[in-house]
This record gives structure tokens, sequence and C-alpha cells, in this order.
């Protein structure tokens, strides 16, 4: 019987997994993948928001200021890279430049921080690539990036570390209330109880609730398509670019990633699947290039779609359902959402489930991750220490991001468990480069089978079904 | 009956394009060539078109080792060669130029070639 | 920190040939430095035969190509170490490496050649729509998985891309018992060498479809089929002329790209046409004493050229070990009409013999007449049956021309009237 049982492996409940752990909880997370963090946490901005969009007295206003002030600790706990670049919404005319003034007061009421709407001399300076059309921005100086996969994957490793356990593979198809208690059937026939039950199912949060008994909870899909550009252009833009929001959202931007590459997009498409389109495709390079016109797409390494989960209340849902005592609806966590999380979860561990548990603190919780990874930051005699106590770190595997076969093989070995090459991608960055793999991926699958004693045939990219090779000739 | 056919070489990069006359299915004019080896090809082509053979064989020890005929083959078997040497698992250590099976096809044999 | 005459970062046939030379030429000093377990490069998984017929007049194989350049290398005793990444290179020739044995250190040589070689342009380069699922390849991964490793990608093929290596794959896909539906090229002409065409496309009844272009990737988990559609003269996919293909593997063999990340990093010019480095005709780039042959300067589509370049590059660092560098007085050359680049991009006139210029032609020509030209003056001519982007030209220019030149040289292509 667990304590807590968290449906989604996203970063929501990702962060609300390490939260428990800080607690003598018996914890469990069920994600429905063959990998956590393969939904929207996978493929999104990255944006650290500083909460001047959303309106006041929401969710998400609360949530995002309070999470963008968590974050940089949040990440330097944890290992994870996260850079104050600062954002900048861009007004290509008068009328979107008042509107800036709009958007400033709004955030100030919201509790932001530094806002200040600057002139097209102090935007030039700021951002020399920026568009002749642009008159001026607003500029939010506790805006920040972050990488969404890195965040979450570390998020969910630190609390399985501290005690919290996780499934994978696990698609829920019954859930039974006994009580106060909940039984939760997955499809391949495996069964966890437990008393809480916090849903985090992104875009399957509607059909979760449901399960469980609440059938209140409406999740839709809205599809956002990207373009990553190398990071030899990396230094085109410093700062997050955003055009002026639009009642769509906040519209394509153009941002530097943490790891160095210029990210573009999203669209706003309200439909499911991670296809990316020649249309939405088409429509992110116009966009970018009114905002930078050189923006150099010709160094392209790939494209990509996520899938945002939106609620018909267009907020955060983050409460008991009305219907079914003990479980706790965290649904339509679309963007801020990412910034959201570490504050989410600390609400819903302290004021939800510690109300309710009252459970003692553990006092052995340690918050600290501490990859040794990523290598090539560190120096050549931190290196050479770690080379001489472990060969396989001399050994670079992916040329273009600089991965060494010891970082794929600890990716393997520590929680959460990496078990396919796209698993091994998003925690290393082995693959991600500008050969997209095309020199790494046979080496990756080598180390996968031998760590995990499985044969080759049997690797897949991303899960069954997702196999590498068909067949072994001759 | 002369009848024209025209060929694209493959003996080597140039590719040259031949123009070759048949007559009861031998060739009896060849134009376009740029050396003796295109137009010996160019002759071989019309009457019976032969490739040379490249592919793997699986060693006992699992590695993959390059193999190739040591002459051309009848185009026409070299789906069944493939079959043939399916079942070839040779013993390391091997090098270049080491037959591994004599007269595999048309008096070529199979050997190492890397 | 260690001392080297001549570094060579790349133990793949353009360094291999360039340490040779570099040794005969009087350098005995000399460090390859190889990423892979084994030298010989990209040559180790092209099974297929064609190789040096220029330089040995007999078809080899790539692994039989490689094993003549490995064998003189250690007859001459030249040190490799495998398994060994370069990670930086600087201007004043200090490279870091790591490997296993060693960890990371450095190497200060008096002269560098690189040789790194080119990586294939992935899909994502090419911001094609659809899925990403399992089953999407690019050529030369498929041939290392189906060569090296020994395993089948899948059954039901798509080739994106006509060049070589797509069509080599062809072939080498169908011989092991899969069906490849279509190769398809954005083009009007392919980029691969015409005889390939005929024994890789034609032997085995394999379509080819010019103009044309993937439109859409499909698959959850694994590739289920791909949309083609003809494209226009702007290299637009035309509305109404999709074509839906059942597979469940694409490759993709879409061009190459110098591995030029080092280049950059030491500060090195390059071409933005070759997207290599700039060079003299001895294959120096702008940095004194550090020189560049094979693929990563230029992409050869035949390797007797990269092991003639990379001789070149082998003498050069050998003359720059052991005599320094001149004066230059330099001449650029420049791509004219019809011709996408020139290499070298600069000739030094202070250096005495012949000098061989290569360079591509920008579309397919009949009857048509290459020349290297100089102000009024015609340096070298030669009439062409065909000329086509997918095959290198060449033109020399002997010692005394060059001497006579004064003004920048332009290599043009002329169609007949």
């Amino acid at each position: 019987m667990y304590d807590c049982i968290v449906i989604g492996g996203g970063v929501v409940g990702g962060t609300i997994l390490r939260e428990l752990a800080k607690y003598k909880l018996h914890t469990i997370m069920l994600e429905k993948q063959s990998d956590v963090c393969m939904g929207q946490s996978r493929a999104n901005s990255g944006i650290v928001h500083a909460g001047y969009d959303a309106l006041c007295g929401t969710n998400k206003a609360k949530f995002n200021v309070a999470g963008n002030k968590m974050m940089k600790e949040y990440c330097a706990e944890l290992g994870v890279k996260y850079r104050n670049n600062g954002s900048l919404v861009v007004a290509f005319s008068d009328e979107e430049k008042s509107a800036l003034k709009e958007l400033k007061s709004r955030g100030e009421k919201n509790g932001v921080d530094g806002l200040k709407v600057i002139g097209i001399k102090e935007l030039k300076k700021m951002e020399p690539n920026i568009s002749e059309k642009a008159v001026g921005a607003l500029f939010a100086p506790t805006g920040g990036i972050v990488c969404p996969y890195e965040l979450t994957i570390a998020a969910i490793g630190n609390a399985m570390d501290n005690g919290a356990e996780l499934l994978t593979d696990f698609d829920v198809v019954r859930i039974e209330k006994r009580g106060e208690t909940f039984d939760i059937f997955s499809k391949d026939g495996r069964e966890v109880k437990g008393k809480m039950l916090i849903n985090c199912a992104g875009l399957g949060g509607g059909k979760i609730a449901a399960l469980a008994g609440d059938d209140s909870v409406r999740v839709m899909p809205r599809k956002g398509e990207y373009i990553l550009l190398d990071r030899e252009s990396g230094n085109f833009v410093s700062h997050t670019l955003f055009f002026a929001p639009t009642k769509l959202g906040k519209g394509v931007l153009v941002s530097q990633t943490v790891d160095n590459n210029i990210l573009v997009g999203p669209t706003a498409v309200e439909c499911d699947g991670t296809d990316t389109t020649a249309d939405g495709l088409k429509y992110i390079m116009e966009k970018s290039r009114e905002m930078c016109p050189n923006l150099p797409l010709y160094n392209t390494i790939t494209s990509f779609a996520g899938v945002r989960a939106f609620c018909d209340r267009h907020d955060f849902i983050i409460e008991e359902s009305a219907k079914v005592g003990n479980l706790i609806n965290c649904v339509g966590i679309e963007s801020p959402g990412l910034t959201s999380a570490p504050a989410i979860a600390k609400y819903v561990a302290e004021e939800i489930i510690c109300k309710r548990l009252l459970p003692e603190k553990n006092e052995k919780f340690n918050p600290v991750r501490k990859p040794d990874y990523f290598f090539k930051n560190l120096s050549a005699k931190d290196k050479n220490v770690l080379i001489k106590r472990n060969p396989s770190y001399g050994k670079i595997v992916c040329r273009c991001e600089q991965i060494t076969e010891g970082e794929i093989i600890r990716a393997i070995k520590e929680n959460p468990p990496a078990r396919s090459v796209d698993a091994v991608k998003r925690r290393t960055r082995s693959g991600m480069g500008r050969c997209q793999g095309g020199f790494c991926q046979p080496q990756v699958a080598e180390i996968l089978a031998r760590e995990l004693g499985v044969l080759f045939e049997d690797v897949t990219k991303s899960g069954i079904g997702s196999e590498l090779v068909t067949e072994k000739i001759k | 009956m002369k009848e024209k056919r025209s060929l694209t070489c493959v003996e080597c990069p140039i590719g040259c394009s031949i123009e070759v006359e048949v007559e009861n299915g031998v060739a009896v004019s060849v134009k376009g060539n740029s050396c003796p080896r295109g137009k010996l090809y160019a002759e071989n082509e019309v009457v019976c078109p032969k490739r040379v053979l490249t592919s793997t064989v699986r060693a006992k020890s699992g590695e993959m080792i390059p193999v190739k005929t040591s002459a051309p083959v009848k185009k026409t078997e070299l789906m069944n060669i493939m079959k043939e040497i399916k079942a070839v698992h040779p013993e390391l250590p091997l090098k270049i130029g080491d037959i591994l099976v004599k007269d595999i096809s048309d008096g070529a044999n199979l050997v190492v070639s890397g | 920190m260690r001392n080297c005459d001549i570094v060579i970062i790349g133990g793949g046939p353009a360094g291999l040939a360039a340490a040779i030379a570099a040794y005969d030429n009087g350098v005995k000093n000399i460090l390859i430095l190889e990423r892979e377990e084994r030298t010989g490069g990209i040559l180790n998984q092209c099974i297929h035969n064609g190789f040096g017929l220029t330089r040995f007049k007999e078809s080899l194989s790539g692994p039989e190509y490689a094993a003549r350049f490995i064998e003189e290398a250690k007859k001459r005793n030249i040190e490799t170490l495998v398994g060994t990444t370069v990670l930086s290179l600087s201007k004043d020739k200090t490279i870091t490496a790591i490997n296993s044995t060693d960890g990371v250190f450095t190497v200060k040589a008096k002269a560098v050649v690189l040789a790194m070689g080119c990586r294939e342009r992935s899909r994502g380069a090419l911001n094609i729509a659809g899925t990403r699922p399992a089953g999407i390849y690019s050529a030369g991964t498929a041939q290392k998985y189906v060569n090296i490793k020994g395993y089948l990608l899948g059954k039901e093929v798509v080739i994106l891309g006509s060049g070589d290596i797509g069509l080599i794959m062809a072939r080498r896909m169908t011989l092991e018992g899969a069906k490849v539906h279509a190769v398809c090229e954005i083009m009007p002409y392919s980029s691969g060498l015409k005889r390939n065409i005929v024994q890789c496309l034609d032997d085995f009844g394999i379509p080819l479809y010019l103009n044309h272009t993937i439109t859409r990737i499909d698959g959850d988990n694994r590739v289920s089929g791909v949309e083609i559609s003809r494209v226009d003269e702007n290299k637009k996919p035309i509305a109404g002329t999709q074509k839906y293909f059942h597979c469940d593997t694409v490759l993709f063999s879409v061009g190459l790209i110098p591995e030029n990340e080092l280049t950059k990093g030491a500060d090195i010019p390059l071409s933005p046409r070759t997207r290599g480095a700039v060079v003299y005709q001895n294959r120096e780039t702008l940095i004194g004493g550090i020189f560049a042959c094979g693929n990563v300067l230029q992409v050869h589509d035949l390797v007797d050229f990269v092991s003639e370049e990379a001789e070149i590059a082998g003498r050069g660092a050998a003359d720059y070990v052991l005599c320094g560098s001149g004066e230059k007085s330099p001449i650029d050359t420049t791509n004219g009409r019809n011709v996408s680049y020139v290499l070298p991009q600069k000739i030094d006139k202070n250096v005495a013999g012949d000098v061989k210029l290569f360079f591509r032609v920008s579309n397919t020509f009949r009857n048509c007449t290459v020349k290297a030209v100089s102000g009024e003056k015609t340096l070298a001519t030669r009439k062409k049956k065909i000329a086509a982007p997918g095959e290198m030209e060449t033109l020399t220019l002997g010692s005394n021309v060059v001497e006579s030149v004064s003004e920048p040289i332009t290599v043009l292509l002329e169609e007949e009237n």
C-alpha cells in the first residue's frame, strides 16, 4: 500500500514526486510510456517565464511567479543547467508598444520584479540581430531558460534516489476506489494500491480523472512545432524574444537554449500528435524571420512537435476532486507549467498531502543530484581523475556533443534508468547534435544491449515497437 | 537484323555512354567507349551481363567479413549466390584474398575483401 | 605536453596517405590521431568495389583500398593512437585529445594535417514534415548497421537522395532481402556516379524519381509510409503530385558536410562554397603550418582523388617542418560561369611546380569546354562530352603558366552554341 501514487512522469509529476520524497511517505510514480518525460515535458520551449502573461489572480500567475523565484536554486540542487538570460517582448508598432505597458503593469501586480519598457536603441544594444522594424520591448530580467527534460529527469531521479519508486510502461486502464484507497490496474495486468492519487497525466489527465470517478475534467491538446538550430549559431540571440501575446498564446519565440542552440517556435494548433507539418514549419520560419531577418535557418539540425494539454478553465487545476476524495488533479498545466512546476509541487506536497497524511519529515532526504556529466564542462584535471577511475570516460561516443561512453553507461544505470536510444539522448545529449545520431547511434545501441543484457535486435529507439534493426543477417 | 542498344559503361567512374549494334545476339560494333575495357564491357553486356558481387559473411566469432567474387558473375545469379553465402561462417584469422568458397559461380571464387 | 613534428587528425584514407607522404619526404616524427578503434575511416564500411581504379588500376573494395595504406603506414612505423578523439585545436598547433589510457592530453605540433572527413546531412536539417519514428537513417549509418554490425534495418525501403552512398545502399539492402520501392532525387539529375545508377538501381529494377522529394513521413513507433511529391524548378513540392509508399525504412543520402568544427575552433578561414578551409596548392590553410585534405577540405566522390590530395598536404607539411614557410605571392582562384567552386582557392607563385585545379560544375552539360582564364589569357582548356556536378573535374596549370599569371584565375565552363 502506497501513501501516494503519482500518475504521469512529466515535470509536474516529477517535481511532486521529489517534493513528497522530503517526507516519510511511501510513494510511487506510474508512467504509461517506456520512459519518463515522454509527453509535453519532452518538447516545449524550455522557458522560465517571468510571470507577466498570466491574468492576475489565476493559478497560472501565482505559481509562475513563485516557480520563477525558486528555479535557480532548484536547478542548482539537481545539477540542471539554468540560465537567467532575461526575456524581451518585442513590439513592432506603437500600438503594440502601448500594449507592453499593460503587460508591465499586469506583471507588476503578479509580483514580477524589474520589468522595464525599453526603446529601440536599448533593444538593439541587447539584441543586435533584431529586426529593423522593432520599435521597443518589455524587458523581463527574471526570465530564464532551462532544459525541460533534464529538469524532469533530474527531479524524478532525485526522488528515486531518496526512496520513491517508478513503474514505466504502466498504462492505467482501470481505477477502483475501495473505501479510502485506490486500486490501479495497468493494461499489462499489474496492480498498484495507494491512499492518495495525484493525477499529473498531462494529456491523459481527463481520462485518469474519469477512471477514478470524476468526469468533470476536460483536457484538450494543442500542438506546437519547433525548429532547432546548430550550436554554431547559438549566440545569434541571447535573450528569449517574444512577440506581443495574442489570444492564442505567446506565439513564436526565438531563444537561446541552455545548451546553446537556438530554438524557434512554437505553432499553436488545437490538435493531437507530435508530427510536424510543412505549413507549420513554414510558418515558424516566416515568423522567426520577422523577429530576426538574418536568422541562420540554414543551420537547422532538427524540427519537432510537442503537445500541450490545456483545460476548458484555461487555468491550472490543482485541487482535490470535488467528486472523488483523495484524488488530487493537477491538470491543464500548459505554459507556464514548466516554470510553475517546483511551486506547484511544493503547494501540492505541503498544502494538500501533508495536511491530509501528516507525514514526518524525511531527515535523510538529500536534495543534491550530482551528475558527473556533462563531462565536457569539467576541467582537464577533473576529467583525468574520472578517466583514471573509469576509463570509459575517455571514450567519446557522440562526437558532436562530446559525450563519453562513461556518461552513457551512467545514464543507463542511474535513476531513472535509460532503456532506449532516445532515453539515453535525453539524459546525456548523445545524438542531440548536428549529425543527429548518425555516427553515435549504432554505438549507443551496442552499449545499451551490453549494459541491459539484451540482444542488439531488441534495442529500441523509444520503447517496444521502435526496434532499430529488424533481424540479424546471416 | 541489326539492333541498336545504348549502355552506360560501369567499368570506371567516367561512365561512358556506349552505342552497341547487335546482330544475332552478338555485338558487331561498339561506339562511345573511351578505353578497351569499355568495348569488352559492352560486348559482354549484350550477351550475358556480369557483375562482381560484394557482400559480407559472418565469421564464427560473429564479426562481419567483407567478401567479393574474384571475377564477375552472371547478373541473374546474384541472388542465388547471396543465398549460398549466408551459410558461410569462416574461422578467424583471415586475410584479404583468402578463398572462402571455390568456384561459387562461373569459375569465380568467393574471397575475403577486407 | 608531448611534442611532435606532424600531427595528423584522422586516420582515414586522407590521414593515412598524408602521413605516408610526409614520412617519405623526410619527417619521421609523425602522430596520427584516430577516433575509431582502427584506421581506415569510412572505407571500412564501404565493402563494395570500384575503389582504386586510377591509382592501382584495379577495382578494390573499400577495406582493400584502406589496407594498402594501413600496410604502408605500418612499414614506416608511423605512430597511431586509435580510440582517440581530438577535442580542440588551437592556432599555435596545440592539440587537446582524449582517450581511455592517456586521459586528456595535449600535443604541440610543428605542423598539423586536418583529415577529419565529413558527416552526412541528416533528415533533421531538411525540415521534412511528419513524425520521428524508428526506421529513419542516413545512408552511411545504415551502411554501418548492415556491413559492420550485420543487421537488416527493414524490409520495405524508400531512399531520399541519389548520392553514391544512397545508390550503393539501395543495392546492398536489395541483396540482403529488402525491397527498395523508390529512390527520390529533388534535382533533375542524380548526384551519384552514372555507373552506380546502372549497377545499383537499373540492375535491380529500382525506380529513380528525379525532381521528387519526400513530403511527409508517417508512423508512430516505426515508419509506416512516406508521401513523395514532384517538385517545381524552385524545388518546391507541387500540390496534387503526391505518391504514397508503404514502407518501414527511410534512408537519407542528401549530401555530405565537411566536419570542420576543429577547424572553426582554431579560427581557420573556411570557404562558404566548399565548407572546408581555404587552401594554397600545397593544401596549407591560411594559418601557416596547418594543412587540410580529403573530405574535410572538399567532398570527394573518388578516394583516388582523396589520396592524391592528401599526399600533396603531407608533402606540404613535411616541407613546412623541414624548411619553414617562405614569403607568399598569392593569386586567387574563383569559380566563373557554370562552375560551383575551385580548389585550391589560392596559388602561391613562389612555390614551383604544376598546379592541378579541382572543381565542380553546377549542372549537367553536354559538349562543353572547361577553361581556366586569367584576365585576357586562357591558361588551360579541355573539351568534355559530358560534365556533371557529381563528378569532380580537374585542369592542370603548368609551372611556367603559373609563373606568368598576375591576375586572379577564373575557372568556367562554356557550352557549345
